[in-house]
This record gives structure tokens, sequence and C-alpha cells, in this order.
């Protein structure tokens, strides 16, 4: 369904001569993927996070460093080389032409992945052990903490961030680039990976893993007394949801050449959550559909310089006319016309 | 006989008020024991240390051969204790069915690798689970309300599912904590047959109640609590005419 979905857009705007569009799409796409992960952390598990726009840049970060900057001293020493056949390390031009050598993408992208998981750890465990909104003050203050280390870091590119960032093969093929050329290629690269997402989500949330998960959310006394170890769960899905931002943050910077501080901002993170209230939280579809529809129009630029206003004024309208996302209201109304039309045609067959 | 349960100089205290002050008590297997006392006499206070939702300041909880001491709720669950709520606490947000099969955790295991990237044999455990828990809801007779939102049930209906939920997790020790109160006379009678039936089925049972015709016809022993400690132990004909018992509970 999702596949088709996007097939389709894609074909429409080559036949509307409006692919230039696909690359916010794109970017689209790969927000949503943060917002599913917190779909399914605050919609399913009950647990709000205001730092997932941290987990996105620790990832997309985390790859700039790794694939741009000369970590290593010695170029030529032995290790250097056997690791360069191991193709963990791999050479290129920097900025002035000069060959250094950088981690290679999917090596950089397992640390992005060691490093986020060990940081989500570290602020989940002591949050999460207790009951309340302790994530959401921990994931707050850690999501400021980041945003003011990048912009401080002249490391980091401070307030400009990194660019530079190289394209990352991932399989003879299949680039993650901005070049114009990849453009569609890259468009179904993120559609795959959103896809895939969706696969993982949904499978967790029909099983025993998602029922526990409900529990939690709506008693989490009760649903310890059934056995569920209510804290080690709360961990696994934080853990899961900051890894999928990260993935996502990976795949971005690679995609744009570059991240800048603000995507680690407060602001981006309340965005995310925002987005996933007005999917209507435990409402995996719905919450992707509206975080890639609300972030495309936010990304074309038409919000103008009113972008945070209107996002917001538009969330409040969806979240106080549809509560439950606005998906499940369009398909009941759907419904109800379909079966009124069918009674029409009924009463007509009737009558003649 | 041998006991599956000994209590020993359980206490705990909040603040100044001793809710539950140094009770001891064994449950032998197979046997209804019935916990008795009026309110305030402790009886909630030492389900909630025995289930592990409150720890004992004192004493010693051995369950099956285990000290339970300081567990959490979870590992008390899993090592075969399961129970029910004075207020039923369905999950809302879940079906009927589900409700139940959330009882079944701890006697599954895939996680979150497992049933995310539906590893071979998450299907069949799915399937087992669905089938346990659709069996424990045609036990209690509601199987015909499975898929309907729990939040849809009747205040009878959503302790039947509780009952369901518990049974899921195959204890060996039940704790239904007032599970008559709020049910009509039919419903209470269902519940009794009910009890009745698990009991035959090997289930150890502990109940807390105040309908003493209920408690009474099904006790095999019962304890008495009064001001968070035992005041009488035995069988209910015994208990009934214990002077005790008569001048702080029962009334002359």
């Amino acid at each position: 369904m999702f596949g088709l979905v996007a097939v389709a857009a894609q074909l429409l705007m080559r036949a509307a001569g409006m692919e230039y569009c696909l690359t916010q799409l794109t970017m689209s796409v790969y927000y949503a993927i943060v917002v599913m992960g917190l779909c399914l952390l605050m919609g399913y598990a009950g647990q709000v996070s205001l730092g997932h726009g941290a987990f996105f840049a620790l990832g997309g970060y985390t790859m700039a460093v790794l694939t741009t900057h000369a970590l290593i001293p010695d170029p030529n020493a032995a290790w250097a080389g056997w690791l360069r056949q191991a193709r963990i390390l791999a050479a290129r031009p920097d900025l002035y032409g000069n060959q250094v050598l950088t981690v290679s993408p999917w090596a950089a992208f397992i640390a992005a992945l060691v490093l986020t998981s060990v940081v989500a750890c570290l602020i989940g465990y002591p949050a999460l052990r207790l009951r309340g909104h302790y994530l959401a003050m921990a994931t707050l203050a850690f999501g400021l903490i980041v945003s003011k280390l990048l912009l401080g870091s002249s490391y980091t590119g401070a307030a400009d961030g990194i660019n530079g960032v190289p394209e990352w093969q991932l399989v003879p093929g299949l680039v993650i680039t901005g070049k114009k050329v990849n453009r569609v290629e890259n468009y179904y690269i993120a559609c795959g990976l959103a896809l895939l997402t969706l696969w993982l989500l949904r499978n967790l949330v029909h099983s025993r893993v998602g029922r526990a998960l409900q529990a939690i959310h709506d008693r989490e006394s009760a649903a310890n007394a059934m056995g569920i170890n209510t804290a080690l769960y709360k961990l696994k899905v934080f853990v899961l949801s900051a890894l999928l931002a990260a993935v996502a943050g990976a795949c971005f910077t690679h995609y744009t050449g570059g991240i800048g501080p603000s995507e680690a901002g407060a602001l981006k993170s309340v965005r995310y959550v925002a987005l996933a209230a007005a999917g209507g939280m435990a409402n995996l579809w719905s919450v992707t559909v509206v975080s890639i529809a609300l972030n495309y129009c936010s990304l074309r630029g038409m919000f103008g310089t009113y972008d945070n206003a209107v996002f917001g004024i538009l969330l409040i309208i969806i979240i106080s006319l549809t509560p439950q996302g606005p998906l499940k209201p369009l398909r009941a109304w759907l419904g109800q016309w379909l079966s009124r039309r069918q009674k029409k045609a009924q009463q007509r067959q009737r009558a003649a | 006989m041998t006991s599956l349960l000994e209590v020993e100089n359980v206490r705990r205290a909040f603040g100044g008020l001793v809710a539950v002050d140094g009770v001891s008590f064994k449950v032998t297997r197979g046997q209804v024991k019935g916990i008795i006392g009026p309110n305030g006499a402790g009886k909630t206070t030492l389900f909630n240390i025995l289930s592990g939702l409150i720890k004992p300041e004192a004493g010693r909880i051995v369950f099956n051969g285990r000290l339970l001491n300081g567990s959490k709720p979870f590992q008390i669950a899993r090592a075969g204790m399961s129970r029910t709520f004075q207020t039923p606490s369905l999950f809302l947000q879940l079906s009927v069915l589900e409700n139940v099969m959330v009882g079944r955790h701890g006697r599954s295991r895939k996680g979150f690798i497992g049933c995310g990237l539906r590893l071979p044999g998450q299907g069949t455990e799915e399937r087992s689970i669905h089938a346990a828990a659709l069996a424990q809801l045609e036990y209690v007779g509601l199987s015909h309300l499975a898929e309907f939102p729990a939040s849809t049930l009747a205040f009878g209906q959503r302790r039947m599912v509780e009952l369901a939920r518990a049974l899921a997790a195959e204890p060996a020790l039940l704790l239904l904590d007032e599970p008559a109160s709020g049910l009509n006379t039919k419903e209470k009678e269902d519940l009794a047959v009910l009890i009745r039936k698990c009991r035959d089925r090997g289930v150890t049972i502990l109940l807390v109640e105040h309908d003493m015709s209920m408690v009474m016809g099904l006790s095999d022993d019962i304890l008495v609590l009064h001001n968070g400690a035992v005041i009488a132990e035995g069988a209910p004909a015994a208990v009934q005419n214990d002077e005790k018992v008569v001048r702080v509970y029962l009334g002359g």
C-alpha cells in the first residue's frame, strides 16, 4: 500500500515535470522515520521523549565526523593499511584536495548505532526506572546539551555544521547521495527504509511485545504483575526509537551532504512529538502520512517565514478535531458515504 | 500435604500506621484459603506484599521453595503467582482477548528482535498464545466478547476477564482480591462455581472476600486479620464461632 503510493507519487511528479520535488519528499520520508519510532515509544508504550532531534543529530554527526575528518595520525602505519584493506578506512580528498584517510560510511554507520545505543541506555536507564515524566525531562535536557555542544565545538563545525559528507555506497549500484542523477534512486532508498521500518514496527505492535507495551501504557503496575519486566521493556523501546532516529539522521546526512546544529534543537524534537500527536499517536499509518505531508509542505517553504507558527496552528487544528489522527475519521466517513450510495442504488433498483 | 506458600512474621508500616504487623501463615497446596477481616485490617496490603507491589520491612515469604522477599512483581508472577485486583484493572486500550493474551506474557519468550523481524517460531508462539487465551476466555464463559474493546465491558464482565487473564499464566497460586464485590447474585454464583472449578484443576487459591456466605462456602481454611495481625485461623465453622472474631468482625 505504502509502496504503491510512493511509486504513484514519483510517477505523478515525473509526469508533471516536477521531479525536483522528490528531493524534499525524500527528506520528509527520513524525518518520518524518526516520527514512526516516536509513535511506538509515545503512542504505544506511553513514554514521552523530547530529545529525538538530538538522536537524529547524533546519528548524522557521527557519520559526518567520521567520514570527513582525518582521524588517523599516521596514514602510512601498518594497521591503517590493514584497516583500509578491510574497507573500514577509506581515502578521500579533503576540501583542499589533499588525500586524507577517513572512516568508510558503513563502518561509521555501525559506530553511530553503537554510540546511539550507549547514549540512549545511559539516559533511559535511570529515567525509566521511575514512573512519570522523568524521561521527558531527561531527554529535553539531553537535547539541549547536544545542541549546545554541537554549536560550541569547532570539531563539529559550530554553527555551520559539517559539509562535504561523501556519498554512501550501500551496495554496488545503490548510493545515498544528493546528486541530481541519483534523485529517483534515493527517493526509493528512503521509501524502502521507511517501508522496512513500518514492517518492523507493525510486527512489533501486533505481537507479544506490542501488547506488553500497551499494557505498560495503560496500567504499569498491573502490567508488571502480569509478568512483564516493565523497566526493561521501556528501556528497550526507548533505545529502539532512538536507533531509528539515528538511522534516519545518518542517511539524511549522506543524502544532503551535510548536517547542521539546528537538527538537534529543541524545536525539532518538539516538532517530531507534535507530528506523532497529530497523526493520532498509536496509529502508525496515520502518523507516517501526516508527518510526510506536513514536513514536505514545510520543506517546500509553503509556510514561508511563518513556518513554525503555521505548523503549530495546523497541529492544534488536527489534534483538536481528530484526536485519533485524521485517517480514522476519514475512513469512517468514506465507509458511510459508500454504504449510503449502496443503499440509494438498492432503493433505485427496487423502485424500478 | 506440603505448603505452597509460607509467610513468616511479615510487617509493613505506612508512617505511624502499622498496616501488616507480624503476620505468619501457610497455604497448603490445593486448598482455598480465605482471608477475612474488617476494612483496614491489612488484607489488601498483605496481598500487595505477596505480589511484590509493596516491599515488606521484615519477615520472610517462601513460595514454592523460593524466597520471594524483595522480588519484583514480574518475577513473582513468573514464579507462578497470579493476582486479580480489587478494582478490575484491565488494559483498556486492548481488546478482551488481547488482555488475556497479556496474561500469557510470562509463559512466552519472543522479544523485540524475534517479534520485530518475525523470526522462525514467532508465528507458532503467537498462535499458541492466542489459543491459550481463547481457551481461558471460554473457561470463564466470555469467548463471545473476545474481539470487543475491554473498555466496553460491564463491571462484572471485567472481573471475569481479569480472572481469565490471571489464569492464562497457569499459576500455581491465584490471589483473588475481593472478587465478588460489586457483583450481583447471579454473577456471584457463577464466580463461586468458577473458583471451585479452578481448585479442582489444581490451582491453589488465596481469597480476600467480604461476602461471608461465599467465603465460608468456598474456603477450606480461613485466616482472620484485625489491625494488621492474625487473630484467628482454622476451619470455617471454628472461625465463625470464635469469640474474638465474632466481637471484632462478624458481630454478635
